[in-house]
């Protein structure tokens, strides 16, 4: 019997390549991995911004590249002041359109929160304003508050016979705002009643039916049971509405293009106006510019302010 | 009944066949004298052009017919685009900057100046056109030459005036027969229609052929001005002022809604009949005379130029769409015969004529086509481009003059005013800080 050697087995594994160990070690797949969304966001956020920011400390104009000029632009900005009513329109219109699309929200979203007959078509249908293309309800709202062919002034004069002459709604520079503001609750309505419901549902029943054991009134369970678990939710969406409506654009300027004399501008639309159509590029990037502080602001107060855990779970401040 | 037979679509077709026939010798009404340019066009050439939308239906039609003739004569694709009145600018400086896109673009009577350096030298062009059609009228000169020269830099195919659009019933009505060219009777006018309840009204909202139409004639015609000769600001004067209280007293005549209207504003108050006077280009009287509805309108409408005031002349620019070819583009030639074919009188009067004059002609030989004769309501828009003003009168047009229209510099004082925002003194201070920004 011939005794053949068995090769003895060795137990050695091969050594993987660097590339294998590059690709295998987690650092280097989470970098791999984020590099797409980070060059998405340089290529369309970063550089956008970071380019608007610049633009706003030059002298450019549309078909003319400009130089560094510092701060020129925001001083003169700082002594205009269509500049500053449109700061302050903006403010105004912001606070003005949260409250009345939060007050209003929240109350369709607890209509809807109900047991209500063919409660799915109904839901359906509360967000047509939203799904609407903005500039469509923004030509409709324009017909609305057109001088002479408004159907409110129709309804109210010609049928109804309660007034002698038509509304004006954008001739003077209250009624333009407000109707404006109008025109913004309108839209933003559903958003605010559809998010909330959803927040609404996430609230177990039997929290409900707890404290209706304990004898609650109706509105202690909205106080003591809906309002706190329904913070953070409107925290959010708070914060949300906020920028949307802080950063409107395309109501007033479909609807007044900042008119009567400039008195419905918003931040958004006078640095279009003036950077657009006025050739003033760098002057609107500077306007944009002016924007970011209120928005960082409006964001941290409502964040803080809303979603702090003492209000969420009767703790005390941390 | 609208049932439309085959023969009837036969006839439809040789009457289409017979007008186009017609057009083309009405064409030869045209005089012209002989006059040669040589281009030779480039092997392969193609050209992409880009002008603002139509306001009355055939300027797109035969503008577009014309093109195709072009390319069937010379086998130069063309293509052109429409782009909305706010956006061509915007994108005529994006083709200017990046050195891309259209070739030629049609774009407004500013435009060339702004982006001259960019642009190639149209004198051949020009000084052939104005030889064989008799010379440019002065708007045509003013916008077509750089500054302070005899280069051309643009070639303008027309501009649209907006003079006195009235109801003839009711100026007669309460005692008029024409309209007065003198400020005061030209308030009387206004107040006695007003009490007769057929009030006038004129845009002084953000519009920017309307607003900014009316407010420089009100200050222009008071003898005052934005600029002077040299592109100082000039607008804080007493003439200004006084304009401006005579506004105060105007506006109280409008129609309720003015401080809001955009350009169509006026246009659908009057079809409507709730303006009885305003101003405007030949598109209002276009659309009434189309529309059966309005007809009736159309036939009691007539037009009168602006009241000329202290200043003696209709005090109105024209809106103009002025023509420029780019350095970028690789078919110079071909560009400029393109430009050429289009101003030529076969091509030229048929687009004329077919708009009712809504781009009103730059060569003094169009004055004889046919389409002034057509309807004597028309008249007034033949000389459109003979007016003496222009957007930022009396300086030179240029960026800042742009600038000061678009950004409506002169409508929001004249808003301000009427609206009692401010008195007449603040406004035009505000106006003359404002306009300060432009002009720097």
């Amino acid at each position: 019997m011939s005794v053949t050697a068995t090769a003895a087995w060795k137990n050695t594994r091969q050594e993987p390549g660097w590339l294998v160990r590059l690709f295998d070690s987690k650092p280097f797949l989470v970098f791999i991995c984020m590099l797409p969304a980070v060059g998405l966001l340089t290529v369309f956020l970063t550089y956008p911004l970071g380019l608007g920011i610049w633009l706003a400390f030059t002298d450019t104009m549309i078909g003319r590249g400009g130089s560094w000029v510092g701060l020129e632009n925001f001083e003169y900005l700082a002594e205009d002041p269509v500049f500053w009513s449109s700061v302050f329109y903006s403010v105004f219109y912001t606070a003005v359109a949260t409250i009345g699309k939060f007050a209003l929200g929240l109350w369709l979203a607890l209509l809807l929160n109900q047991h209500l007959p063919f409660k799915s078509l109904l839901r359906a249908i509360v967000l047509l304003p939203w799904i609407t293309p903005t500039v469509l309800s923004a030509i409709a709202f324009w017909w609305i508050y057109d001088p002479q062919f408004s159907i409110v002034s129709y309804i109210v004069v010609d049928v109804l016979g309660l007034r002698d002459t038509y509304f004006d709604f954008l001739g003077s520079a209250w009624p333009a705002r407000w109707s404006l503001i109008a025109a913004n609750i309108w839209r933003g309505i559903p958003f605010v009643a559809i998010c909330l419901l959803a927040g609404l549902q996430t609230i177990s029943p039997s929290l409900y039916e707890a404290a209706l054991l304990d004898g609650a009134t109706p509105w202690q369970r909205f106080t003591q049971i809906t309002v706190p678990l329904l913070m953070p939710i409107l925290a959010i969406v708070m914060t949300f509405s906020i920028i949307f409506t802080f950063t409107d654009f395309q109501l007033v300027y479909a609807i007044t293009r900042g008119g009567p004399v400039n008195s419905t501008h918003l931040m958004a639309t006078l640095a279009f106006q003036r950077g657009i159509p006025g050739g003033q590029l760098a002057e609107g990037a500077a306007i944009a510019v002016s924007m970011i502080p209120f928005l960082v602001f409006a964001t941290l107060f409502t964040y803080f302010g809303m979603a702090r855990r003492k209000w969420q779970q009767g703790e005390g401040n941390d | 009944m609208h049932i439309i037979t085959r023969r009837d679509t036969l006839k439809l077709g040789a009457g289409a066949i017979a007008a186009a026939a017609m057009a083309r010798e009405a064409a030869a009404q045209i005089p012209a004298s002989d006059a040669t340019l040589n281009l030779p066009i480039e092997n392969g050439a193609s050209l992409r052009i880009l002008r603002p939308a139509r306001f009355v239906e055939p300027d797109e039609v035969l503008f577009r017919e014309n093109t195709a003739k072009f390319t069937q004569q010379t086998g130069v694709q063309v293509r052109v685009d429409f782009v909305g009145w706010e956006d061509i600018r915007a994108q005529t400086a994006v083709t200017a900057n990046t050195g891309t896109g259209p070739d030629v673009v049609v774009g407004w009577a500013e435009d060339p100046h702004i982006f001259a350096d960019k642009l190639i030298e149209l004198t051949d062009v020009a000084e052939y056109l104005g030889k064989r059609y008799g010379g440019w009228k002065f708007l045509g000169e003013k916008f077509g030459k750089r500054h302070g020269t005899n280069n051309w830099i643009g070639i303008p195919f027309g501009g649209t005036s907006g003079p006195v659009v009235y109801r003839e019933s009711a100026v007669r009505e309460v005692g008029y027969n024409e309209i007065p060219t003198d400020h005061e009777r030209y308030l009387d006018l206004c107040r006695k229609l007003k009490a007769a309840n057929k009030p006038p009204g004129f845009a002084l909202g953000n519009a920017v052929g309307d607003g900014n139409g009316f407010a420089n004639w009100l200050i222009w015609s008071h003898g005052g001005f934005l600029v002077d000769e040299d592109g100082k600001v000039a607008i804080n004067q007493p003439q200004t002022v006084e304009a401006l209280k005579y506004l105060q007293e105007l506006y109280k005549t409008f129609v309720s809604g003015t401080l809001s209207w955009g350009d169509p504003s006026n246009n659908r108050a009057y079809a409507a009949q709730e303006c009885f006077l305003t101003a405007n280009g030949v598109s209002l009287y276009f659309a009434l005379k189309n529309d059966p509805a309005t007809a009736a309108i159309a036939a009691d409408t007539n037009h009168a130029p602006l009241p000329s005031g202290r200043i003696g002349s209709p005090p109105q620019s024209a809106l103009t769409i002025n023509a420029m070819v780019f350095r970028h583009t690789r078919f110079p030639n071909a560009a400029k015969a393109w430009l050429t074919f289009m101003m030529e009188r076969e091509q030229y009067d048929p687009w004329l004529s077919r708009c009712l004059g809504y781009w009103s002609h730059p060569l003094n030989a169009y004055d004889k086509s046919a389409v002034w004769e057509s309807d004597p309501k028309l008249a007034v828009f033949r000389d459109s481009m003979n007016n003496r003003f222009w957007n930022g009168w009396k300086g030179p047009i240029n960026q800042a003059a742009a600038a000061a229209t678009a950004e409506y510099v002169m409508v929001q004082m004249c808003a301000s005013v009427a609206s009692g925002q401010q008195t007449p003194e603040a406004a035009a201070r505000e106006a003359e800080r404002r306009a300060r920004r432009y002009y720097r």
